[in-house]
């Protein structure tokens, strides 16, 4: 039986038959379904300030979260005291949604499929406290070498390991053990006694610490950071108006989270609130683009071995050569809608409501050389980096930050742009996309997507993609 | 458990650490019970109640300062929680300018700031229920176009928050909020656009109408139906109050200590010069009645006060931290925040831009050709250099008068420029929220669309 794997099962002495109890207690007054998930959250940071170990946190959070349906109906309560009373009282509060005879859960859960997407044997959470206040002396060192000009860096590590355990009326059962780390720097150049600009710069995933040796270190992070900072001291105000635009790979890839993510998340199409909102099959993108969410990723920041509902996540094709193919969903969404299940429910903690989320979103890989495609463009901007965006899914207007651009003359990049925010329309925008190239990179991992109130960490990638009208908001 | 308990258990925490070897302790508990209703469509879509507590410990070990939380609030709990905290102390780095703030800085605002009401944890669940259903009815019925809706909220809380540490300070105090919004969708053709409209208050009976919410919601959505995109253009700008507010945030960004020592902001040396335009009188005050960014202390115990940001156009304050003040060699402002634990950060009050002479029809008036923005999307703000890009919608004015909606489009400048070209503040200003302003009138940036 699983059970007895799951840490919080074996830590908190939970047995089978309390779960069966606890879910009959939350299908009391009827209801159509109900799940419980349990979470033990550990956290360690440390932030560097002025190459000063500055703040050092840990701490540890947990709770179980009881919910029940009835129809289009959630009910939902939660407990951050685990004892059978507290949690058999949080189920008859959630119970309150529905009225009318009790029903009764299967019984004999019955676990999942098991696979791990990211077998991090020690997580970092788990070592030397030594060893992981290295990393943000490492990044600072390495900052301020790069340049004389760069004169403040902050750093900050950040770990944490989460623990779920997923019971529901269904049958089904689930436990996971989801580490997640990252370093993210920014640096601060001056020339002289002249204004400052910033570069910021980060990265990690679902590993073991020996991530930053082998596969990303500090140094590299923090050499990024200083060099987008001193590059921007030569910055030139961005233009303003429709142009081409060139996407680099990696970060851009912000566009396809904002542009289609939300507005194919599931919730609002059923409710029928976004742009996208009935438009399944039809041709919503460039015949060049195909976009997936993909949870599967190993050691992706997005990735999940079972989402926060216990289902698997999948790799799953949102658009298919422009075409609408699919929604995000979770599992209240995919009855009602009557549409598998794509393991995208997700919440921030046990306090809140699982709702469809991205994982890793991405446009694949087309044919054309990244060379030839900057090659192409007369006059446009070029984006490296992004800071963060934001979309309303009902007119469905999206936005974006670059953090690193280039104006494009004559098919070369040339002197680089401050910040600009670009603003496009979900399903026209990558109506325009002309060229695709064959360097898809995912972001560095250390996305965070904020949706009513809950954050949840994700990823986003992209090849180099010409677009060849998008408006740039700049100031010149 | 009460109040005292609560002051209780903080203080032992402190007492706990010292114990164990920290020269410097401050503990924070909190405890929170919420409740939250979604009826979407006329039907009832969620229902949430439930409550959390939860500890958190900063220790300094000479000048290295270590943090913890948890939420388990058991004597080992706590315990585990406070060598956790001196563990990682071992391992931060000395920093001279860390510290508590001295003991006569301490204390906390005399008086009632009516930042608890009974009739917030009073209110029936059918009340609450009920009250999102006129909410939500009342936008679905101002117009055959508002065909949709993403629902209406009714949600509430009531928290307590005790706060000790070692250098005697002991205090505690409970708010209650409540509030009720709604999202209605318009459509019109092809043209689908959302807004939204709410009310919050530390009093159920401060609420404004639930129709009063709904309709002002529709309203907006209605407006915004059909949008054109515009030629980029240099272009006056009327931020309506809400946008006016985001503005109002960026500004606290730039004149929040953390970003002033780093010289990080575009407004590090600039105390005492005119950074705004004469009309531009910001405050931060922490100590007034009622309000949803009153408290009686600041999180590390330094009593709340009113704070002058910008006098009449000239830079007067920063908002300061006990340790920002102390790497400028200032005093606090008392605008200390933090969570549970960690060093504090810098917060606000009730941060607000005194209200000028003219109304806001009469500022829109005075506007030939110019953008009225409803709604700012996005994070292009960057305090360091104050380049400031953001997606926008909102209402193209001609003659004084709105002629068509506009989304799609950005408009951009720089902070500074932008607090210098501000013409003209409103007569209108709310407190709404934490954040407050007027709608002000900015001479001129760029609007890029087409």
């Amino acid at each position: 039986m699983g059970l007895s794997q799951s840490y919080i099962a074996a830590k908190f002495g939970i047995a089978e038959r309390d779960l069966e109890r606890y879910l009959a207690e939350a299908l009391a007054s009827g209801g159509d379904y109900a799940d419980l998930f349990f979470e033990h959250l550990a956290t360690t940071s440390f932030s560097l300030d002025e190459s000063i170990v500055k703040g050092a946190t840990q701490g540890v959070s947990m709770g179980v979260g009881v919910r029940v349906i009835s129809g289009e109906r959630t009910g939902y309560a939660y407990s951050d005291d685990l004892s059978p009373e507290r949690i058999l009282r949080a189920a008859r509060v959630a119970a309150c949604i529905a009225s009318g005879p009790s029903k009764v859960a299967k019984t004999g859960l019955e676990e999942a499929a098991k696979r791990n997407l990211y077998p991090v044997v020690v997580a970092p959470t788990e070592t030397e406290l030594g060893g992981r206040v290295e990393l943000v002396k490492r990044a600072d060192g390495a900052a301020r070498a790069y340049d004389a000009r760069i004169f403040q860096v902050q750093v900050v590590y950040a770990d944490n390991l989460r623990h779920t355990l997923v019971a529901t009326s269904d049958g089904t059962l689930s436990h996971d053990r989801q580490p997640l780390t990252r370093v993210s720097v920014s640096a601060l150049a001056r020339e002289g006694d002249g204004p400052p600009q910033r570069g910021s710069s980060g990265g990690g995933g679902r590993v073991g610490l020996e991530f930053f040796d082998n596969d990303r270190t500090p140094e590299y992070f923090a050499r990024e950071a200083a060099r987008q900072a001193v590059l921007l001291l030569e910055a030139v105000p961005a233009p303003a108006g429709e142009m081409i635009v060139v996407l680099g790979p990696g970060w851009p890839g912000i566009l396809v989270h904002e542009a289609v993510g939300h507005g194919l998340e599931a919730d609002f199409n059923r409710k029928g609130v976004s742009a996208f909102s009935g438009r399944i099959g039809e041709q919503v993108a460039g015949p060049l683009c195909t976009i997936v969410d993909d949870g599967t990723i190993p050691h992706r920041r997005g990735s999940l071995n079972v989402d926060d509902e216990g289902t698997p996540t999948e790799k799953n094709v949102l658009i298919e050569k422009g075409v609408l193919r699919g929604y995000l969903q979770d599992k209240l969404s995919s009855r009602l809608m009557r549409s598998p299940a794509t393991g995208s429910g997700r919440r921030e903690s046990y306090q809140s409501i699982p709702i469809p989320r991205m994982t890793n979103t991405y446009l694949m890989a087309g044919e054309s050389d990244p060379e030839e495609i900057l090659r192409s463009v007369a006059k446009g901007v070029y984006c490296k980096s992004f800071g963060g965006g934001q979309v309303d899914i009902t007119s469905g207007n999206f936005v974006f930050s670059a953090s690193e651009s280039y104006l494009i003359e004559g098919g070369r990049l040339g002197p680089p742009l401050r910040d600009a925010t670009l603003v496009g329309n979900g399903p026209e925008a990558l109506k325009w996309v002309s060229m695709v190239g064959n360097d898809l990179q995912l972001d560095l991992g250390v996305g965070i997507c904020g949706k009513e109130g809950q954050s949840v960490p994700v990823g986003v990638g992209i090849p180099t993609v010409r677009i060849d009208r998008m408006t740039v908001g700049g100031a010149a | 458990m009460s109040e005292t308990d609560y002051l209780q258990l903080a203080a032992d925490v402190v007492k706990l650490a010292r114990g164990r070897g920290a020269g410097e302790a401050e503990c924070t508990i909190a405890e929170g019970d919420e409740f939250s209703v979604t009826v979407r469509m006329r039907e009832i879509e969620t229902l949430k109640e439930a409550g959390a507590r939860g500890a958190g410990v900063r220790v300094l070990l000479g000048q290295r300062p270590g943090s913890s939380y948890t939420s388990d609030l058991t004597p080992d709990g706590l315990a585990r929680m406070v060598d956790s905290a001196i563990e990682l102390a071992r391992l931060t780095t000395d920093d001279p300018f860390a510290g508590l703030p001295e003991e006569a800085e301490l204390g906390s605002v005399a008086g009632d700031l009516g930042l608890y009401s009974d009739d917030v944890a009073a209110l029936a669940s059918d009340v609450r229920i009920r009250m999102a259903r006129e909410c939500e009815e009342a936008a679905l019925a101002v117009d055959a176009r508002i065909v949709n809706s993403e629902g209406a909220s009714f949600s509430s809380s009531v928290n307590l928050r005790a706060f000790a540490n070692s250098r005697g300070f002991a205090g505690a105090y409970r708010t209650s909020s409540c509030g009720l919004n709604t999202v209605p969708v318009a459509r019109d053709g092809d043209s689908m656009e959302r807004d939204y409209w709410y009310t919050a208050a530390r009093s159920a009976a401060l609420l404004e109408a639930p129709e009063h919410v709904g309709r002002i919601a529709a309203e907006r959505a209605l407006r915004r139906l059909n949008p054109r995109k515009i030629a980029t253009e240099r272009a006056p700008v009327v931020f309506e109050p809400r946008t006016a507010g985001s503005l109002i945030g960026s500004i606290f960004d730039a004149v929040s200590g953390d970003a002033i020592y780093r010289k990080a902001s575009f407004l590090t040396g600039k105390l005492g010069q005119r950074i705004a335009a004469a009309c531009v009188t910001l405050i931060d005050d922490a100590t007034m009645p009622g309000l949803l960014g009153a408290s009686p202390f600041d999180d590390e115990g330094v009593p709340s006060r009113r704070t002058v940001v910008i006098d009449r156009g000239v830079l007067s304050s920063y908002l300061l931290n006990t340790y920002t003040a102390r790497k400028l060699g200032l005093k606090t402002t008392s605008n200390a925040a933090r969570g549970l634990t960690g060093n504090p950060g810098v917060g606000h009050g009730n941060l607000y831009l005194g209200q000028g002479e003219r109304s806001p029809g009469e500022i829109l008036g005075s506007v030939r050709r110019g953008l009225l923005v409803t709604e700012l999307m996005g994070s292009g703000v960057n305090i360091v250099t104050g380049d400031y890009s953001r997606g926008a919608a909102g209402l193209w004015i001609e003659d004084g008068r709105p002629v068509f909606a506009v989304s799609g489009v950005t408009i951009s400048g720089n902070l500074g420029e932008m607090l210098d070209g501000i013409e003209s503040v409103g007569s209108d200003l709310e407190f709404r929220g934490s954040i407050s302003a007027p709608t002000l009138l900015i001479r001129e940036m760029t609007v890029s669309g087409r």
